[in-house]
């Protein structure tokens, strides 16, 4: 993987600090063009991984991908799933049944429908797992996706439930439709481990905050720097700035002092910004 | 260990569920809900109990307390089979839709020393709690203004019909959104001395609002202006904005941040300064032990369970008490907004444009 990754929330309006900033983003990246234009800058500067949510608009980035295949062919799709509002809005918009159909995948309508009705009839729940990822995948076909995860809003849900099965099903649905590796984020990174090893799924990749002043790291600052330390798993640092409370330079200098971190995802909507934060991941990182 | 069980799987209800069996010092006995099929696939893969009927459950299953999370006009019957069975209640919002059965209510929980909590999250944001600071200590002197809004894409288009899209049912712009602006109103300036002005208006929806506007009165001739739209998509989710005017500075806050001007020098809180100040939430929120969807639903939960435990009734935040302040907001705002303009100025209304037919999906 990757030491930097380039993450999206910047693209949308998500912002953790300030709305005012979110709206002026959303303007700012309107045009599809604009978000093009920034992910060649980081491209460009030798950022290839892109953690994308599967919204509408990522569709829009991977047809250009896919329009100059030799210019992008190092470019790599981190698919995070799902885009949670799209599935709100689609239940409340169509219902349960209109909302399945709009998703479904290309593999033939009358097969995808065996696997979803057949497994809605017997509540077993693998069957629609694996149909909605693969209606999100949709989206990337012919292009590269070595990492895909589940959106932070399911693991927690699927965790705080105890719904553990839902992960192994994903996992392996990963691995062998897509010959990819599973990826999870969390909030809550400590207990997720727990129920990861649990389930048997070694070395697994998991993204969650990790910043130097504990900004939504749920079981605390020291179970994330003991887990860091102890477990086997592969970590990616997100809100490494926890959404700017912390200067670029100390955030970084920080974060690649803890052992075991993989890679790092950052946003940006500058070509200097990307640099910037690109330099000193250069400077400061440790590892191999 | 507190013995819970969960009512209503629902938006609502599912992310208690999953945020409270999480919780280091809570078992979820049962869980609750009219729709089977939920049930099932949750028993089948997470092993709780289930019930679709909830006296069989209060029956049958050794609790300390119950979420309640089913639509609101459910409220009233459940809570007070809840308290009968001398259970602490956290209740969804709104409370209650009839304020009498509501006061009720309040004086079973009251009497029976009952830990009782209603879920308007917005007091466990901590930049709104932070305003509370502010506004308790003066920051901005005596306020004469507020505006409390909330924004968010909820009704984009007419759709079909559940119990959100029904006002009998509690379903609408001002049960489901504006209560929570009108709740913060509460707790910073207290009860109003009156409404008016109040518009409840429909956009998409045919049988509740997706728009409320009104006015607060409040002594001294201090005012609150409500300002809420379910309908915009301009927002990607609810937001909920508070500005206040003081004699001394203003302060605006949203659940990231809390800006705050201040004009005078006298009585400056500690960490602010004359001029432009600015809170963030990464700087004042607290952690919490598991995060869903915003620390605001943890912490509230979490408190509840500490009142539980050791806090006792009278530590209750958004307490069935609080919770009945606003709902007789809403009812006033509601009578206010059926009376129509206070006065009016003798112009007929020009009458609608017939609306077109499209052939198949009739008229939109």
């Amino acid at each position: 993987m990757d030491r930097l990754l380039f993450g999206d929330n910047q693209f949308f309006g998500v912002n953790h600090m300030s709305e005012e900033k979110a709206r002026a983003q959303s303007m700012r990246f309107q045009d599809i063009k604009a978000i093009i234009d920034v992910l060649d800058n980081a491209y460009d500067e030798g950022i290839k991984s892109f953690m994308c949510t599967t919204h509408d608009r990522i569709a829009l980035v991977c047809d250009h991908m896919r329009t100059d295949p030799e210019r992008y062919k190092e470019f790599q799709f981190l698919p995070c799933m799902p885009y949670a509002h799209k599935y709100a809005n689609a239940v409340t918009e169509d219902g349960m049944l209109g909302a399945l159909k709009r998703f479904m995948p290309d593999e033939g309508i009358v097969n995808a429908a065996m696997r979803g009705g057949m497994s809605l009839a017997r509540k077993d729940i693998e069957g629609i797992t694996t149909l909605l990822v693969d209606a999100e995948m949709k989206m990337f076909a012919g292009l590269n996706t070595p990492v895909i995860f589940l959106q932070n809003v399911v693991v927690d849900l699927l965790l705080g439930l105890g719904f553990k099965e839902a992960f192994r099903i994903f996992a392996n649905h990963i691995k062998i439709r897509y010959n990819a590796e599973p990826g999870f984020i969390t909030m809550n990174m400590p207990m997720l481990l727990d129920v990861l090893e649990e389930l048997g799924i070694e070395n697994p990749i998991v993204c969650s905050n990790i910043n130097k002043i504990g900004f939504r790291m749920c079981g605390g600052f020291d179970a994330y720097e003991r887990v860091l330390r102890e477990k086997k798993f592969r970590a990616i640092a997100m809100s490494v700035f926890a959404s700017g409370a912390i200067a670029p330079e100390e955030a970084i200098e920080w974060i690649c002092q803890q052992p075991n971190i993989e890679a790092i995802v950052f946003g940006a909507s500058t070509r200097a910004n990307i640099l910037n934060t690109k330099s000193l991941v250069d400077e400061f990182w440790r590892g191999d | 260990m507190v013995r819970i069980a969960v009512v209503g799987l629902g938006k609502m209800g599912l992310s208690h569920h999953a945020m409270i069996n999480a919780h280091p010092r809570v078992k979820v006995e049962a869980v609750c809900d009219s729709t089977g099929y939920i049930l099932d696939v949750l028993n089948k893969y997470t092993g709780v109990r289930t019930y679709t009927d909830f006296d069989a459950m209060l029956r049958e299953v050794e609790l300390d307390a119950v979420i309640i999370a089913t639509p609101s006009s459910m409220h009233i019957k459940m809570v007070k089979a809840a308290l009968d069975k001398n259970l602490h209640v956290f209740c969804e919002k709104p409370f209650c839709l009839d304020t009498k059965e509501g006061e009720a209510l309040t004086q079973v929980a009251n009497e029976k020393g009952l830990v009782n909590q209603v879920g308007y999250h917005c007091r466990f944001v901590a930049s709104f709690q932070e305003v509370k600071r502010l506004l308790d200590a003066k920051a901005i002197g005596e306020v004469s203004h507020v505006l409390a809004e909330a924004y968010g894409p909820v009704v984009l288009k007419p759709k079909g019909s559940t119990w959100r899209t029904q006002r009998s049912e509690g379903g609408g712009c001002l049960y489901d959104y504006a209560a929570h602006p009108i709740n913060l109103v509460n707790w910073y300036l207290g009860a109003p001395q009156g409404v008016g002005g109040s518009v409840l208006n429909k956009i998409f929806s045919k049988d509740t609002d997706d728009e409320v506007f009104g006015t607060l009165f409040y002594d001294d001739g201090k005012s609150v202006q409500i300002s809420v739209n379910w309908s915009d998509e301009s927002y990607r989710k609810m937001t909920t904005k508070m500005s206040f005017w003081g004699t001394k500075g203003r302060i605006y806050a949203d659940r990231q941040e809390c800006q705050v001007y201040i004009r005078d020098t006298q009585d400056i809180p500690n960490g602010y300064r004359q001029g432009w100040n600015a809170r963030y939430t990464t700087d004042l929120t607290e952690p919490v032990w598991f995060y869903l969807r915003g620390e605001e639903y943890s912490a509230q939960l979490d408190h509840f369970m500490r009142c539980i435990e050791e806090m006792g009734a009278s530590a209750n935040v958004n307490s069935f008490e609080e919770a009945m302040m606003t709902d007789r907001v809403i009812a006033m705002m509601i009578a206010d907004a059926e009376r129509g303009p206070s006065l009016t100025s003798g112009i007929n209304p020009t009458p609608a444009p017939k609306k077109k037919k499209s052939l198949f999906f009739g008229a939109r």
